[in-house]
């Protein structure tokens, strides 16, 4: 029995172990966040948080309801896969309260460039222009009407 | 003792109540039911112009730092006599578009890069503390609050679609534009793109037109060898690709 | 803008995991190398070690007790740092190894510290005053029984301590060298060897800082070096260093000979903008010179005058190349494109939360938490008229 008398110390040391280990415990049951763990090793809420963010680009099918007539020019000609917002920007707020946000009307100078201005890398078939070389130093819309481009022989849209 | 007078106060009250309740919950109060979803996004890589509006559209969507990318283009050139070691540019991530190429000759195309949304993501494998994550509809998302900052998601993806976001000093990448998708909208860079490279993919929609092209078409993933998962898939891919 | 070579995807050009993510596995190899050395005398009874045991104990502690520092420096929210401990994901090599840091701390080195003091502990709480006084007492956890008894008790559980310590100080570096060496994403870190190439390393380094400060310990305490113990522990230097320089070329000599579709990416790395801190520091100088050296004085007799510089040269090169040698690997991995196309550069700031200061504010730092634990628990028996430091 003096086995346990010498080995005191180390009863002791175990005691100082098992309260540590128990404020721990206490510390994590506090700081967990409650959603945690609910669908998975993560917040919970965060899934919550994650889909309620606002929205900047409205989608295409919002702009229908108000601007019918343009929307049917537009599926007639080549531009049907081009989305409103692609060119006149992100309108959720223009949809949100139609006459608080006026949407500015994008310059045909700057615009079009990046899609049809001649690159070796896009695709063969792809409509596209060396523009220094097509119009003359004059801009895209005083030829083609952006809502439905493409021009018929002879033809001028203005 | 539950008289009829009780119960016709107790059943409307309890009506409301159960709305109350259900509305709470995350998924009814958004009419979205993340178990009826499986995300992914087909990638055309014949139709793609690199004309950079879906990184710019990314970026205004979901406020991407200046010089960070959440998705990207880069193009290639690989020449007739070098197919192994392709030349590759993507200045600022073609965000403004692409500058006219030097390049002549061989084979030329647009690539666009972004998060695969993996199913066996390395991501969130390495995560200490469970800020990345895999959703029940199979997003990759990043928890931004609980995220620590110890970039070793970033360090794990092979695809290079992480960052460090300067100002919050967390991870950050493509989350599928979640906030859209489950509410019933495209993707932003799937929205802007005007020649329909890139198409959003619910490959638990049995009527979805992208999941029935993924069922009739040859289409591929990047660094297919890793085996991560992979869910954005390429059509027309090249093999120098990397 | 950081210049890049060629081509890598936009979010790559930025390095990641800076300096301080080379402090930091050279900080824990440190610590699992000392202790190592250690056991040697404690569970394989190599008794010309004896008189750097109680050293390499304290030297472990210091160098544990930093080891958290780069991290902290380095995480974009350190304030969350307590996640990994309250959620830590089971998949994640890094959330691990923070219980393995704790067990290592907790159960291994102080437990074995407290047990090999403890007598010196009790005494000095008897024997001191003032501030001091409370010190040793609350060290002594109110036990004050130092009998025959009582020592044998703490010599035999000490015992196993130090042998459940050795698996645990592997576990604890392996660990590091796992947290690269699982990475898939990055051929440079991807390899099964990488946790023991890590680990051999790091016993090297531990082995050398040691044997350095036990040769300055007794220098400042104008002491006569026991050349004994300095032999032996450069002897084991060498054989450990041996097997590290063996796995070390393995790994780069299947490499080359592979040549998988990374290899020519790494390579021109390797020989463009690693070829100072790879090939000069970490291989010539850091481990071909101080085994060549080594070896020389187990084969020719060499004068102890003679021995002692060499041991000194060797000591610091060893250092500098295991620095070297976690840089490569590091910074290494993140200089190169994952699309093996191009490379960027690594632009370390002087002055940041992340730059070379605090980086060497880190690497100077244990040795002054190591001078004030040669104070209170003093590592041999005469040194109370030490002048420390």
């Amino acid at each position: 029995m003096s086995k346990f008398k010498d080995a005191g110390h180390l009863v002791r040391l175990a005691i100082a172990f098992a309260v540590v280990f128990l404020v721990f415990l206490l510390i994590r049951a506090h700081f967990i966040p409650k959603s945690f763990g609910q669908y998975g090793h993560y917040r919970g809420n965060a899934l919550v948080e994650l889909s309620s963010k606002p929205i900047s680009y409205a989608g295409h099918q919002a702009c229908e309801d108000c601007h019918g007539d343009v929307v049917s020019m537009k599926t007639a000609g080549k531009h049907t896969g081009v989305n409103c917002e692609a060119c006149h920007g992100a309108l959720a707020k223009h949809v949100e309260n139609p006459a608080s946000v006026t949407p500015q009307l994008p310059d045909t100078a700057l615009l079009c460039l990046p899609c049809h201005e001649a690159n070796i890398a896009k695709p063969k078939n792809f409509p596209q222009v060396v523009s220094a070389e097509h119009s003359g130093g004059a801009v895209c819309k005083s030829c083609h009407q952006p809502h439905s481009p493409l021009l018929q022989p002879g033809e001028t849209q203005s | 003792m539950i008289t009829r007078r009780k119960l016709l106060v107790l059943l409307p009250a309890a009506a409301a109540a159960w709305e109350y309740v259900m509305a709470g919950t995350p998924e009814s109060a958004l009419g979205y039911n993340r178990d009826q979803h499986w995300w992914g996004m087909l990638l055309n890589i014949d139709k793609c112009i690199g004309c950079g509006s879906c990184v710019r559209a990314c970026a205004n969507e979901n406020d991407v730092p200046e010089g960070y990318f959440r998705t990207w283009m880069e193009r290639y050139h690989v020449s007739d006599w070098h197919q192994e070691v392709p030349q590759v540019d993507s200045p600022n991530g073609g965000k403004n578009g692409f500058p006219p190429s030097e390049a002549q000759g061989g084979k030329n195309f647009f690539v666009p890069k972004m998060c695969n949304h993996c199913v066996d993501s390395p991501c969130t494998q390495v995560c200490p503390v469970g800020a990345t994550f895999h959703t029940p509809d199979s997003v990759v998302l990043v928890d931004e609050s609980y995220c620590l900052g110890c970039r070793y998601c970033i360090q794990a993806c092979p695809y290079g679609c992480r960052f460090l976001h300067p100002i919050s000093r967390t991870a950050q990448k493509c989350s599928l534009c979640y906030h859209r998708i489950t509410r019933g909208l495209t993707t932003a860079c799937c929205e802007n793109c005007p020649t329909g490279a890139r198409q959003l993919a619910d490959l638990k929609n049995p009527d979805d037109p992208i999941h029935e092209f993924l069922k009739t078409h040859s289409v591929q993933v990047l660094k297919p060898h890793l085996a991560t998962g992979a869910k954005a898939f390429y059509y027309d891919l090249d093999g120098s690709v990397r | 803008m950081v210049p890049v070579d060629g081509f890598m995807y936009p979010n790559e050009v930025e390095l990641q995991w800076s300096v301080l993510i080379v402090v930091y596995p050279y900080v824990t190899g440190l610590v699992a190398g000392a202790f190592i050395l250690a056991s040697l005398e404690r569970i394989f009874h190599v008794t010309a070690v004896k008189p750097t045991y109680r050293l390499a104990l304290l030297t472990a502690l210091a160098f544990l007790l930093v080891a958290p520092l780069p991290l902290q420096f380095h995480l974009g929210h350190p304030e969350r740092s307590l996640e990994m401990y309250l959620t830590p994901n089971r998949s994640s090599a890094m959330a691990m190894f923070g219980f393995v840091y704790l067990w290592y701390l907790m159960v291994v080195i102080l437990l074995e510290i407290w047990l090999d003091f403890r007598r010196e502990i009790v005494l000095l709480s008897q024997s001191t005053t003032g501030l001091k006084r409370l010190l040793y007492r609350a060290l002594t956890l109110g036990s004050s029984n130092i009998s025959e008894g009582a020592l044998r008790v703490d010599e035999k559980v000490g015992w196993v301590i130090t042998l459940i310590g050795i698996p645990s100080a592997f576990l604890l570096h392996g660990y590091v060298g796992f947290i690269f060496g699982s990475v898939k994403a990055n051929p440079w870190w991807s390899s099964p060897l990488m946790p023991v190439v890590f680990l051999f390393s790091a016993m090297v380094s531990g082995i050398a800082i040691v044997m350095l400060l036990y040769m300055a310990m007794m220098k400042i305490r104008r002491q006569p070096i026991d050349m004994r113990c300095v032999d032996t522990v450069a002897q084991y230097l060498l054989y450990i260093f041996i097997i590290d320089f063996a796995l070390e070329m393995l790994d780069l000599i299947q490499r080359i000979y592979e040549a998988d579709e990374s290899f020519r990416s790494l390579d021109f790395m390797l020989h463009t903008r690693l070829f100072f801190s790879q090939v000069i520091l970490q291989v010539v100088l850091g481990t071909v010179v101080p085994i060549l050296t080594i070896g020389l004085i187990q084969i020719f007799k060499v004068p102890e005058k003679l021995r002692r510089l060499a041991y000194w040269v060797c000591g610091c090169l060893t250092l500098v190349g295991i620095f070297a040698m976690r840089w490569n690997v590091v910074i290494g991995g993140q200089l190169f494109s994952k699309s093996f196309l191009g490379y960027t550069t690594y632009k370390v700031d002087l002055i940041s939360r992340e730059g070379e200061l605090i980086a060497a504010a880190l690497l100077i730092l244990p040795f002054f938490i190591l001078a004030a634990l040669m104070k209170i628990l003093p590592p041999w028996v005469e040194s109370e008229a030490a002048s420390g430091d």
